[in-house]
């Protein structure tokens, strides 16, 4: 074997290594906690019987079910659509688009539950939309869920599509196939890594997520929620440990259903590939026109709403211009300093974090041997979508703070609070990285290989090159969540690490709602300001790297 | 090749990072980590006045939740990392205490303090700051709208004519909802109590998790009536909420804000000489700009929109009662209301 492989293999296996010192160690002390009982004496099953003997497990699990697969059913066909419309149409507008349905990642999801509240709730403006029925309940965890999904899921379907094969079409073009039938013989099924990705994602986002169900669920129980109330209320942390365990059913599931169709998957994407252009179309372009703006008109409503709520003397009273929210409610109380602090965690989660993922997912696609390891890497990879960040968080301090573990020295450091929203975004991130490493041609590393040139130098010359444009999305998917995430770090930031978001927390659960939704605007302005400073930093990178993708048509 | 250069101008953050930590480090006099549930407000107030007297003591303060910070001391019991719990609930307090978690001390002036607003024991393992007891916010504008009658007491709450329009913290998640509950037990026996909470359930629009909550949502409209404690009831009330304060009749339910010292500190001395701070009368006067009752008799001066005889309404309340029966009596709270919670 070849020195380059085995340097591959040793990178792999750090990796590895890594990923179970951070993921699989303060997972497997959630299972230990499980069987334990306070004063951590082995007990058995006892409390996972006590647990299921309860009436309000099925509920939650049918509820949390419900909801997870309503959100997923719209969400998924949702932002398809829009990504179709954003790479398969000529309508106009569509840079504004895509910023305006990437909004929803900038905003902590606390802040969809809020302005949905203003929205719907009864005091709310549109209250006579739901013709009667509560907004607190089944309807606002959708309609908040599905506002905080939409972009994760366009994220990895627009990827799947901008990588298309223009050739295909050029064929289809030739041989006079139906547009119909184009789109279901060559667009479906190449987007169909992406759109079983966005799946698993909507629907672990949505089942594993607390902030939402807890501002505006009422009393419509989710098990996400359940684990809240064992540890936060009651301070169980085993029983917390097991609800947890329950969670982790749908990721098995969600696993075995991405390994059948990784098993069909072909490289779609040669490196003879020539990217698609579309041509106009007025009825179709129009129609993709209105569907986009119906779906901005949807997203700018809920931030719009958030914003106007932070601007407010007192909702619904006196709805003059103030900024006492702001004044009092973030710079006198001291708020202020947190929303630095998730400058800085989100800052080292976008950096190290991605360099990390790509690394990674590079080593397990496009490097040579270790099958056994890889595939049980691939099911590991995908553990932290369906693992609620509270038990991530709890899993961390269990690991972490065990006085016989000697790193730590991390616990209450930035560090700590950056593996662990590195971990907690993971999945996703790993599956843009694949997505757009999936449709490279393997031809690269072979080519490559056989000429002996080093694979690390395939991988800074041609591979990240080429997926530049997944990177960045990478890096700023990254950030933005670094900026938003609550429930991984809730147990987990020390006095000088606490982020906005806990803040967030603290200020909807003291019923703060103008001072919460303060924050947020300030946290969706400077990731907005990010983002802006981010395109412009790249532009210059991508216009170098992507030429070949914009290549003038024969 | 592009990406090297690309991220060479990250080169500088990186590098000042650890500097900028570094700084701060070596500023440090003698620094106490603190625990507590206290506001931001009242912890800026109580930070000056104790750091004026002694200057060459630093607080460090992890704010959250009652609930919160309680499941974090908890979760950190194998290798705890505060130095003193500050302005967290009695009843948590005593869950700390039968852990092994504190470390007795009697402040100076411990005499001083009412013998039922600290840990009974010699030494007390805590010892109390000041009461922070139920209280009901009341909706004017949106009552007017519906029709509703002012409720006075607890068993008022129960007429249908709210049905839908109350609000209150869940027990199981929040302290304030817990000390509802513990005073109906303790007020009216197990049998009625539950006989109460079964008729109240029927009212209930939300369980919230967490106390103040209840009285923002009345304040903003969104429901008429909301259980609370008194702080809350009249910072809403100030902020221009057209509410009432309800004291119901029958009796309130209470907690203390009460401090004491994490058993491993190494920071002994520095600990003790903050909670012999907590306890003077210089002290017990800041708590009493917030709070109806403190711990020091003869300190407190009445508040806006709080009875005079505030003290007098508080119920009975053994918090070595509350806390030893609290998985118990949340047990069988969730088993009643949480699984029908969802009705139809």
């Amino acid at each position: 074997m070849h020195w380059h492989d085995r340097l591959a293999q040793g990178l792999l296996f750090a990796c590895c290594a890594a990923l179970a010192l951070f993921l699989i160690g303060p997972l497997l002390m959630i299972f230990v906690k499980s069987v334990q009982d306070k004063d951590g004496v082995y007990v058995g099953l006892v409390h996972f019987r006590e647990y299921f003997a309860t009436p309000e497990l099925q509920q939650s699990i049918r509820n949390t079910l419900f909801v997870a697969t309503v959100v997923t059913m719209v969400t998924v066909p949702l932002a398809f659509t829009f990504a179709y419309a954003l790479t398969r149409s000529c309508m106009p507008g569509k840079g504004t688009f895509r910023v305006i349905a990437l909004t929803p990642i900038l905003a902590p999801s606390l802040m969809a539950a809020i302005s949905f509240i203003q929205w719907f709730g009864t005091q709310g403006l549109l209250k006579g939309l739901l013709a009667g029925a509560s907004v607190y309940g089944a309807i606002g965890i959708i309609l908040s869920s599905i506002y905080a999904t939409f972009p994760h899921a366009l994220m990895i379907v627009l990827t799947s599509l901008l990588l298309a094969d223009g050739r295909l079409y050029e064929a289809a073009e030739a041989l006079r196939t139906p547009m119909l039938r184009r789109f279901f013989t060559i667009t479906l099924p190449g987007a169909k890594y992406g759109l079983v990705s966005a799946t698993m994602v909507v629907f672990s986002y949505t089942v594993s997520d607390f902030g939402i169900p807890k501002v505006i669920g009422g009393n419509y129980n989710v098990l996400a929620v359940d684990i809240f109330k064992q540890v936060i209320g009651q301070q169980n942390f085993n029983k917390g440990a097991v609800v947890s365990l329950v969670l982790l059913a749908p990721v098995l599931l969600a696993f075995i259903v991405d390994w059948f169709m990784r098993r069909r998957l072909q490289a779609q994407f040669s490196s003879r590939a020539v990217p698609y252009v579309p041509r106009r179309s007025p009825g179709f372009d129009r129609a993709m026109l209105v569907f986009c703006s119906a779906v901005s008109v949807f997203m700018l409503a809920v931030l719009g709403m958030a914003v106007y709520t932070s601007f407010i003397k007192l909702w619904p009273y006196d709805l003059s211009f103030s900024l006492r929210h702001y004044v009092y409610g973030l710079i006198d109380a001291g708020v202020i300093v947190d929303y630095f602090n998730s400058l800085k965690m989100a800052f080292y989660t976008a950096l190290f974090g991605t360099l990390f993922i790509f690394a990674m997912a590079y080593l397990l696609e496009k490097t040579r041997g270790m099958a056994t390891l890889k595939a049980a890497v691939r099911l590991v990879v995908t553990i932290p979508m369906a693992v609620p960040g509270l038990v991530l968080g709890l899993g961390y301090i269990f690991f972490f703070n065990h006085p016989d573990n000697p790193l730590n020295g991390i616990y209450g450091t930035m560090a700590i609070l950056v593996l662990s929203t590195v971990v907690h975004y993971y999945t996703s991130s790993h599956m843009t990285a694949v997505t757009a490493l999936k449709a490279l041609d393997d031809e690269f590393e072979s080519v490559s290989a056989s000429l002996k040139v080093p694979f690390y130098r395939t991988f800074f010359r041609v591979t990240l090159p080429v997926s530049l444009p997944a990177v960045l999305d990478i890096g700023r998917y990254l950030f933005v969540n670094g900026m938003v995430t609550i429930s991984a770090v809730v147990f987990l930031y020390a006095p000088d690490t606490r982020p906005a978001s806990v803040a967030i927390l603290n200020m909807d659960e003291a019923g703060e709602i103008g001072a919460a939704a303060g924050m947020a605007t300030l946290i969706v302005a400077s990731s907005t300001a990010v983002c802006v400073l981010y395109a412009i930093v790249t532009r210059y990178l991508l216009r170098r790297t992507q030429a070949w993708r914009a290549a003038p048509r024969p | 090749m592009k990406s090297r250069t690309g991220l060479r101008w990250l080169v500088p953050f990186l590098a000042a990072a650890p500097l900028a930590f570094a700084a701060t480090a070596q500023a440090q006099k003698t620094e106490l980590l603190v625990y507590t549930a206290l506001e931001t407000d009242q912890i800026k107030a109580y930070e000056d006045a104790f750091t004026k007297a002694h200057p060459n003591i630093g607080i460090k303060w992890v704010r959250d939740s009652t609930g919160v910070i309680t499941a974090k001391l908890l979760a950190e019991k194998a290798n705890p990392q505060a130095d003193l719990v500050v302005g967290v609930s009695a009843s948590s307090l005593a869950v700390f205490e039968n852990e092994g978690m504190l470390q007795p001390y009697a402040p100076k002036g411990l005499d001083k303090i009412s013998p039922a607003y600290r840990d009974p024991k010699n030494p007390p393992s805590w010892v109390g700051m000041d009461v922070y007891g139920s209280a009901i916010c009341f909706n004017t504008v949106e009552a007017a709208k519906l029709g509703l009658p002012k409720p006075q007491t607890w068993k008022d709450l129960t007429d249908p004519v709210y049905k839908g329009k109350i609000v209150m913290p869940n027990p199981a998640s929040s302290g304030t909802g817990y000390l509802d509950v513990a005073a109906w037990i303790q007020m009216w026996g197990e049998a009625e109590a539950w006989k109460y909470m079964d008729a109240l359930h029927q009212n209930i629009a939300q369980y919230q998790h967490s106390g103040s909550k209840p009285c923002r949502q009345a304040g903003a409209g969104e429901f008429p009536i909301g259980l609370t404690f008194e702080y809350r009831a009249v910072t809403t009330k100030k902020s221009g909420a057209p509410i009432d304060i309800i004291f119901p009749t029958e009796g309130l339910g209470w907690d203390l804000e009460s401090s004491g010292i994490m058993k491993n500190t190494k920071k002994l001395e520095a600990a003790r000489t903050l909670m012999d701070w907590l306890a003077t009368p210089q002290a017990m006067e800041l708590y009493a700009k917030n709070f109806a009752v403190v711990a020091m008799p003869g300190i407190a001066k009445p508040l806006d929109y709080v009875p005079a005889d505030y003290e007098k309404r508080l119920s009975k309340n053994d918090f070595a009662w509350s806390a030893k029966n609290r998985d118990k009596i949340l047990a069988e709270w969730t088993k009643r209301y949480d699984a029908k919670s969802e009705k139809k």
